[in-house]
């Protein structure tokens, strides 16, 4: 099968590399070391396998790498570089919202990818936006804690203490 | 001993950072230059004999390095262990067939036939398309009730379906319903489930300078190296197993899943080869939680005293036996439930059939016996208008009562009926519906559940502490960590006792030929196993310490303690030795400051299985769980709109991985409860995605509230008791009586969906 071309960008480092037509953005994300983009299903249904796409949320499974060509991806790796991703990070440990982690990464971006359009969501709003990433550990309980305290902290920014 | 300091503080667990900043391999995510890619060929059909297996297209296919079939196994059946180091016998070791031979028979749909390893993944899948097999189908056994009829279609060779019996006899059942004044009869059915870890099963082998073969693999049982062992008639010292951080496991990962496969094709290849799982060829290839048929009949006096309960239990162990009869033990010993029942008859049959094979599944047996006590207990409270609350008060253990089952006496703090009063209260003030449709209801159940393995098993656990020249501490253990935080635990135990933060403390773990072999991370054991020998290596060098150190102070080494880094005498921290100076002298004097410790749980003989008595297992953690649902009558649709899970776990060594355990336990619940069936029609699994087979969202989960007894009564480090397994039992049954309690509908197939509720609702209109 034919190969093509593709260059994107990866938390700010430059990819080129070949992808056949029909390989998925996480296979080729994964195949190009970023293996922080996990493989849970490969359906689109546990959302481990979630990035940031040009400011949009995106699983990389059910994208094919060719979409890609020409995007900026933010992963997991690249958080620490965000203020908002960096806050996230320090809030699951402190919450104990990582229990085996696998979902972990996704969850992070899918929390990331949903802050920066919505910066002070309530807990019913953080359950929605991140109900398209499967936790079998947590009940979910603490990763809501840990992403409404980074947004709680939103909140007390804009002068709103009634969080 | 030393004090609280940093045991009982949640702590962020070691590997916390390296998961949110995405640097942990997992097991996927480790390669090594030169490696196959592996897959398995698996049986299309669930009852066959297999004429013949053709792998000569597939064997010529360009970039394809071996494939192999049973006839090139080694040692293709040996027997299904978990880690135990002693033989059981007596049945409970069960066929372990690596692939199917020609001429026996097929069992399940996903019974791996042959291996491929190829330069590319997409070669070996193309090589599986090449093999060409003959099938001589067969009818097959799928309803167990049918499989233990004396004409049954045979599943395995033997010639019987029924894998074993057990049972348990107290006082005389039929004095006991003659005395009865209230007779309730049932019968439950309880299906298969999956346990939806979010990692699917993944492992790389490769051979190292000398001819041993390593594994690296997400397994709760590295112990499982000499299993591995013995398919490759090879001595056990010859198969390594590095343990990796594991994407959960919930029993799942109990069994051997990858690691045979990729051990024998890199034993024919000499090459690393790697083998992970698709979403798809999970679910169908590894095991179930068993499926159960459970018949109930419960006699009580009109004040609400029980006097006589009987119960049938027929377990669904698919296609092989793996862990069945453990899960029929365990299912037994928990018939009772923590009630006072002077009269008891319980009778487990757990049997074969043509589905895929049942194993361990957090829980094991015990959830399917709450299940169904929980729901008769309710049932009963209701026909004698009882308050729930009232009846478990009436009938629950207390501490130094003995179990129904199996009289075994609970000599450890028996939280009941605390736990459920706290459960129930904790419900707060009732929701109040707005809409006429909507309809709000409350559950509660309790229940017992052992922590620890089978006392049979005669189960041990080692652990290695060290404290370096700097005062940074080394702790290395077998353990395989689940995400639990086991391995962070041993790490925390170390710390508090030698006075080292835990910045300071690193550990190695799950190596089975470098650290120390702690058993496996199942059967809720790791805190009360690993813990105990955690804690007894780090008190031997923490006495040396000590006593060192009491000399250089010239002062009593019972008058000192070891608080952040320094030696330092009991109430006047102003004289202290800094620990670093401690050290220095330990080993100018030749001291030792490192101990390999084990631990061991109370040993026992196997009970007599017809009538099973006395101990058989340490010890049981006891708690309650409580739920309000709101019910849609016009679709059936359930909303869970509270839980409140309450245990005593004796001492919360890490509270926010106790909480963890059960926010997670109950959500996981939920999903047992109304949407998880791993449904087959005649053994073709019929939920072949996350898509399909349904587990909880966030939108799906309340906010558990958890309240965490301390009776510091517990077996465990600091009299703690396990809670792994505890916090998923009574979730189920508490929805259920919820559900019964807002509709008057009692569900007795689960899980309890919307079409069930509604046509139970609107009985008469689906019956026109």
């Amino acid at each position: 099968m034919e190969e093509y071309r593709v260059e994107l960008t990866v938390n700010d480092g430059k990819i080129s590399a070949a992808a056949k037509p029909e390989e998925s953005l996480l296979k080729f994300l994964r195949r190009n070391g970023f293996t922080e983009v996990k493989c849970g299903c490969e359906k689109g249904d546990c959302g481990t396998c979630t990035v940031i796409m040009n400011g949009k949320t995106i699983k990389s499974c059910i994208t094919l790498a060719m979409q890609a060509n020409g995007k900026e991806i933010l992963t997991a790796k690249g958080l620490e570089k965000t203020k908002i991703g960096q806050e996230l990070q320090e809030s699951f440990v402190r919450h104990g919202a990582v229990q085996c982690g696998f979902c972990t990464a996704g969850m992070l971006m899918a929390a990331k990818g949903y802050l920066d359009t919505n910066p002070e969501p309530d807990k019913a709003e953080i359950r929605k936006a991140i109900s398209g990433n499967l936790c079998r550990c947590t009940g979910y309980k603490k990763i809501v804690e840990a992403i409404y305290d980074v947004a709680a902290e939103n909140h007390r920014l804009e002068g709103d203490i009634n969080v | 001993m030393s004090e609280f300091k940093i045991v009982g503080k949640a702590i962020p667990r070691h590997d916390a950072w390296a998961k949110v900043r995405g640097e942990l391999k997992y097991a996927d995510d480790f390669t090594l230059p030169g490696m196959l890619y592996a897959k398995v060929y698996r049986s299309k059909y669930p009852a066959a004999k297999l004429i013949s297996v053709d792998i000569s297209k597939a064997k010529s296919l360009k970039g394809v390095k071996a494939v192999l079939t049973a006839r090139d196994v080694p040692r293709n059946e040996t027997v299904t262990k978990f880690g135990q180091s002693t033989d059981v016998k007596g049945g409970f070791e069960g066929l372990y067939r690596v692939l199917a031979e020609e001429g026996k028979k097929i069992r399940f749909v996903g019974e791996p036939i042959a291996l491929v390893a190829a330069e590319t993944e997409e070669i070996a899948e193309r090589a599986c398309d090449l093999i060409e097999i003959k099938y001589e189908l067969l009818p097959g056994v799928f309803d167990p009730e049918e499989a233990m009829k004396p004409d049954a279609y045979l599943v395995g060779e033997k010639d019987s379906n029924i894998v074993n019996e057990f049972g348990c006899l107290t006082g005389d059942i039929e004095k006991g319903f003659a005395e009865s004044e209230v007779i309730i009869e049932d019968r439950f059915e309880i299906p298969f489930i999956d346990h939806a870890y979010l990692e699917p099963e993944a492992g790389i082998s490769w051979l190292d300078d000398y001819g041993t073969i390593n594994i690296r693999v997400c397994s709760q049982v590295i112990e499982h190296f000499r299993d591995v062992a013995e398919v490759l008639n090879l001595p056990h010292n010859k198969v390594r197993y590095i343990g990796t951080m594991i994407g959960g496991g919930f029993g799942g990962k109990e069994d051997i899943t990858v690691e045979s496969f990729i051990a024998l094709l890199t034993l024919r290849t000499k090459k690393p080869v790697r083998l992970v799982y698709t979403r798809e060829e999970s679910l169908m290839a590894h095991c179930k939680k068993h499926a159960f048929i459970e018949k109930y009949k419960i006699g009580a006096k009109k004040n609400g005293k029980i006097v006589a309960l009987e119960a049938h239990y027929i377990g669904n162990a698919g296609a092989y036996t793996y862990l069945t009869p453990w899960v029929g033990l365990y299912a037994t010993v928990s018939a009772t439930g923590p009630y006072k029942i002077p009269n008891v008859k319980i009778k487990t049959q757990m049997v074969l059939t043509n589905n895929v094979f049942a194993s361990a599944f957090r829980g094991f047996g015990a959830n399917q016996a709450n299940i169904g006590y929980e729901s008769i207990i309710d049932e009963l409270a209701r026909k004698l208008s009882m308050d729930p609350l009232e009846i478990r008060r009436i009938n629950c253990m207390h501490t130094g009562d003995a179990l129904s089952t199996t009289e075994q006496v609970i000599k450890t703090y028996v939280a009941l009926p605390e736990a459920a009063e706290k459960a129930w209260a904790g419900l707060g003030e009732p929701t109040v519906s707005k809409d006429k449709n909507i309809k709000i209801g409350r559950g509660l159940a309790m229940g017992q559940m052992s922590y620890g393995r089978m006392t049979f098993l005669r189960d041990s656990s080692r652990c290695y502490v060290k404290l370096e020249t700097d005062g940074s501490l080394i702790v290395r253990s077998g353990i395989p960590d689940l995400g639990g935080g086991q391995a962070s635990l041993l790490s925390q135990i170390a710390a508090n006792e030698l006075g080292v933060p835990m910045e300071k403390v690193k550990i190695y773990n799950t190596d089975s030929m470098l650290t120390p072999l702690a058993g496996t991370t199942t059967a809720t054991r790791q805190t009360y196993m690993s813990g105990n020998a955690a804690l007894k290596a780090a008190r031997e060098v923490r006495n040396r310490i000590l006593n060192k150190a009491a000399e250089v102070l010239n002062v009593n080494p019972d008058k000192l303690d070891i608080v952040s880094e320094k030696v330092v005498v009991k109430y006047d921290e102003s004289e202290y030795l800094p620990l670093t100076e401690a050290i220095q002298a330990c080993n100018a004097a030749g001291i030792e400051l490192y101990s390999e410790a084990q631990f061991n749980a109370p040993f026992t003989g196997i009970p007599d299985l017809s009538n099973i008595k006395g101990m058989t297992f340490p010890d049981f953690a006891f708690g309650a769980q409580a739920a309000e649902v709101a019910v849609d009558i016009e679709t059936g649709q359930v909303k869970v709109l509270k839980i409140v899970s309450c245990y005593d776990v004796g001492k919360a060594l890490n509270p926010a991985c106790v909480e963890g355990q059960m926010e997670g336990g109950s959500i996981q619940g939920i999903g047992y409860a109304l949407s998880e069936d791993y449904a087959l029609q005649k053994g073709i699994p019929q939920t072949p995605s996350l898509a399909e087979y349904l587990i909880p969202t966030a939108v799906d989960s309340p906010e558990v509230k958890t309240i965490i007894i301390e009776s510091g009564g517990g077996l465990g480090p600091y009299g703690a008791k396990g809670i792994g397994e505890p916090s998923f039992n009574n979730i189920v049954p508490a929805i259920l009586n919820a559900i019964y309690d807002a509709t008057g509908v009692r569900i007795r197939r689960l899980p309890a969906t919307a079409e069930k509720i509604i046509r139970a609702l609107k009985k008469d209109y689906f019956e026109k």
